[in-house]
Order: structure tokens, then sequence, then C-alpha cells
């Protein structure tokens, strides 16, 4: 759908990395060139009507993105540079002074890099302990299992609500009523979820959420922290400088802003947060739920064909999201994604962040086809056509 | 032979290429920031040259085949030779000057250089032996 509205789609390009990022719509773009060439002065500078112009988009992005998300308020929406700055800044800035020695923070071993490593690091930093909920045979988490893992220590679970190689969706409504029953924080790695179905904070009730304006038509460099107000209080700004701070004389005298502007120091990605809130609007108007049962279908469509290719190994044939990690039998899965860009299509080849997953699936890479509401029938049949002919990969390989 | 027929054999059915750990055996090991190929390069130096060396590893053909014709080519050569080696092979993909007769099997990458972000996977192992080589 709305192929017509994506520049880079006029060249010939079978694009299928959307897991990675995705294409931007003219909408998009046209909004931060406006910025660029219209009012583009440094924001919190309402001395002249430019400056007075990039505070009133600039609040209107957050603004719109706080009704895409449905957060109760404003101030819960901190503009980032992606999913990976918010999920650092909710460890380092939040759990850091919340947890003591011998907590435990609850993951999967199918969680990206930026959902593993800023834990790991409070493990080191604090003797905390990082558990892994298990995954089910289909790699996909349980309830169950959750409440399994969890123990007296258990102070946060921390997952993706969708995962970027499997592609299953988490039940994050469920884990998080269990988890405040027992005091327990749930943190949401977005990333692959916000841009693909409705997200509705306030019904799944996650304490903090993640993700990234690239992977949603919107530019790159710009994501979103939400946090629950109260918390977010609680939250030790990672950068310190201006725009932030109200006052200052002395070491023991400096006093903050309030929130989100508190957790913003610095100029701001104007540009991107005007950009980011333009992709929202587009996404509402196209629907969230249109885009996420298109995607579905064409998953089916995908994977009904993939299926029936007898040198393929499908990693995930059930899934949630629009992902496909496959292999083909006895090829790198490097030199398949190598092959498929001789004909201009683009896959994702590699452990995609995941690196700990391969302890879980024992496949440590693949090849990854991430889908995207203006993907069509056609870009699949073109991808099923050259992966049908293992001769032909192999041939054309080198 | 065929320049494809050279880059499958050194792929498929390299002699180089050895599923074991010897710890009399330097390691090194070269990895790329923009893919996913990481070579283990193991080496056996003696007198100022290069006695043995063998590699395994996860990685594309094109990262393969040129660890394996690039250890091919250096085995037996002392360090001074192997620095000339490498450096002709690095003007080479550099589009400098450079000799085609001393690359040996290592032309068939001639052509693959220049085929976008291809030239870091048949540069990937010459990297690890320059590491090596200034350890």
């Amino acid at each position: 759908m709305n192929r017509e509205d994506f520049p880079m789609l006029k060249e010939d390009l079978i694009y299928l990395d959307n897991g990675a990022t995705t294409l931007k719509p003219q909408c998009v773009i046209d909004k931060m060139t406006e910025y660029y060439e219209k009012y583009s002065a440094n924001a919190h500078r309402g001395d002249y009507d430019i400056s007075f112009k990039v505070d009133q988009e600039y609040e209107k992005a957050r603004e719109l993105v706080r009704k895409f998300i449905n957060a109760k308020y404003k101030e819960e929406v901190v503009f980032t540079s992606g999913a990976t700055e918010s999920l650092n800044m909710i460890a380092s800035g939040f759990f850091k002074k919340y947890l003591e020695p011998g907590d435990e923070i609850l993951i999967t071993q199918s969680e990206h890099a930026s959902n593993v490593l800023p834990w790991f690091r409070l493990a080191n930093e604090l003797q905390v302990v990082v558990k892994y909920i298990p995954l089910d045979d289909h790699h996909y988490v349980t309830l169950d299992n959750v409440k399994k893992t969890v123990t007296p220590n258990t102070k946060v679970i921390a997952l993706a609500s969708i995962t970027n190689v499997i592609g299953d969706e988490r039940p994050i409504k469920e884990i998080c009523e269990f988890a405040h029953q027992n005091n327990i924080f749930v943190v949401m790695d977005g990333a692959q979820s916000v841009p693909h179905r409705k997200t509705d904070v306030q019904d799944l009730d996650v304490d903090f959420l993640a993700f990234s304006g690239h992977k949603m038509c919107g530019p790159t460099g710009i994501g979103i922290l939400y946090g629950k107000k109260e918390l977010l209080e609680e939250m030790e700004p990672q950068n310190l400088g201006g725009g932030m701070n109200e006052s200052f004389d002395n070491p023991r005298e400096i006093y903050l802003k309030d929130l989100p502007t508190r957790l913003e120091a610095g100029t701001p990605n104007i540009a991107g947060a005007i950009g980011l809130g333009r992709a929202v609007s587009y996404l509402e108007t196209i629907g969230m739920d249109k885009i996420e049962a298109y995607e579905k279908k064409l998953r089916k469509y995908a994977m009904d064909k993939l299926i029936s290719i007898p040198h393929l190994d499908i990693i995930n044939i059930e899934a949630d999201g629009g992902i496909i990690a496959f292999n083909v039998n006895d090829v790198f899965s490097q030199d398949v994604a190598y092959y498929l860009n001789k004909y201009k299509v683009c896959v994702r080849a590699g452990n995609h962040c995941a690196k700990i997953l391969n302890q879980e699936t024992g496949v440590s890479n693949t090849l990854r086809v991430s889908l995207y509401f203006y993907n069509t029938e056609s870009d699949i049949d073109s991808l099923v056509e050259l992966l049908s002919n293992k001769e032909k990969i192999v041939e054309e390989m080198l | 032979m065929e320049n494809r027929e050279i880059l499958l054999n050194h792929y498929i059915s390299s002699p180089y290429k050895k599923e074991i750990y010897d710890q009399t055996y330097t390691k090194i090991e070269t990895k790329s920031d923009s893919c996913i190929d990481h070579l283990h390069i193991f080496l056996k130096k003696e007198n100022n040259k290069l006695v043995d060396a063998y590699f395994n590893g996860e990685a594309c053909s094109i990262a393969t085949s040129s660890c394996s014709i690039l250890l091919k080519n250096c085995i037996n050569k002392n360090m001074e030779e192997i620095k000339e080696y490498i450096e002709n092979f690095e003007r080479m993909i550099n589009d400098e000057p450079y000799d085609e007769e001393k690359l040996q099997e290592a032309i068939v990458f001639k052509d693959i250089v220049k085929q976008g972000n291809r030239v870091s996977c048949a540069y990937l192992p010459y990297k690890g032996l320059k590491k090596w080589m200034n350890e």
C-alpha cells in the first residue's frame, strides 16, 4: 500500500530490510526540509518568531507521539536519539539508582543488544543478576515461564514486545499485570512493534517504553523514551548541560528544569523530532490496524511460498511480526544476501544484533526478510523466484 | 583455470581451512565492521619466516577464498616478502599500479574488489595478517 508516497520506491528496488530501517515518505522529507529552509532556529529561544515556531513544532511533534502511544501526559514523552539511547537511559538513569546487589533483571536470549548490554553493565557495576526467561519450543515467551523465573529478588523485566529475529510477540499486558502484583517494573523495547501495530501504554500499563523513529518512516537519530511520570521524575539525567538546567551557582546548587526538558540536554534533534511527528501522523492516516493486518497477510503469502522451497531452512515458520529468518542450506547467509543484491533485493544477513540468540536456536547467522506496509506480493514473488533455484544462487554468489 | 573455479576451490575445499586449534600457533582474529565475516588465522613463524598457517571461522565465499589464497601465497615467505605481497594487493584494491604476477591467484579479486563492500570481504584476511605482523 501507499507505495507512491516513497521516493525510494520509484527506483527499481525491492526493499525487505525494514527491521533495520524503513524508507521515508515524501511528507516526512518535506517536513524536515521545511524546518531547514523556513525556520531553522534553535529550540527554547522564544525571543523571535522563527524560534517560537520551532518550539511550537517541536512540542506539536511530542503531542503527536503522546497521542500515538496514548501516554497520559506529554511530560512522559522524551525525545532521544533512538531506542538504544532510551534503553540506556532507563537502565543507567533509573535502575542504577533503584537496584541493589542481588536484585534480578529478567530478559531473554532473543533480545537485541540494546536490551542486553545496558543490563550487563548494571550487572557488572552493581552486582545485580541478569537472568533469562526460558523460551518455549517456538522461541516464544509465555506468562507461565515468566512466573517460573521470577523470584522475590526480581525487580525488573525488560523485553522486546516483538523480537527482531524471530518476530514473536510477547504478552506484555499480561506480564505487566503479573509483574506489578509482585512489585516488578516492566521495560518494553518497542523498536520492532511500535511501527507495526497500535501501542497503548496505558492499556499495556508498561512502566517504560523505548522505540526509534527511523523504523517507522521517520528520520534517523530520533527516538522516544516513554516512562510513567512518577518514574521519570526519579530518573537521573545522563547528560547535563544547556537547555535542561534552571540555574546553577556551584556544584551543590544545581537546579534542573521539569520533565521532559530535564532529560533532553543540549540542542535537540529538532528536524528529527519534527520529522518523527510527521511520520506518526502519516502512519495514523493509514491506520495502525490496517498496517498490522496487511503485514500479517503479506507474511502468510510469503510463508506459503517459501515453505515449499526444499533447500530453505526457515527458523520461524510461525511469527506475529512481519519477519522471516531463514538460511539456504549449505550456503553462507551473506553470500545469499550478495546474490539477492545483484537483483536489487535488499535483505539482511547476520545475527541481527541478537548475539546470544544462537544459544537458544543453535543457529548463529540467518537471512532476514522484514516487511512493511509498502511491500507487495510482487516483491515476495521476485524473492521466491530468486531463492527457488539453488544452483543459480551458488553460481552467482561469486 | 577460470577465476570462478579458483575461487570456488578455495572456498569449498581449501587445504588451509582446518577446524582445529593448535596452541603452538599464534591465533589472530579478524572481524569485519560492516558484515558478519569473522576469521581466525593461525600462524607459525620460525626464523623470520612464516613456516605454516591455516584458518577457520565463519565468513562468506569471498573472505574465505581470499584467506585461503593469501595463506597459500605467504607460507614459506619471510616477513619482508609478506609485507611486500600485502602492499601489492593493497595497491590493486586502491586502483594504483601493481604487479599482477606477484599476486598469483589473488589476481582473481581484481574485479570483485570493485563490487562495493565486497572489497572489505576480500581484504579481511589481509587485515588480520597485518595485525599479526605489527604485534
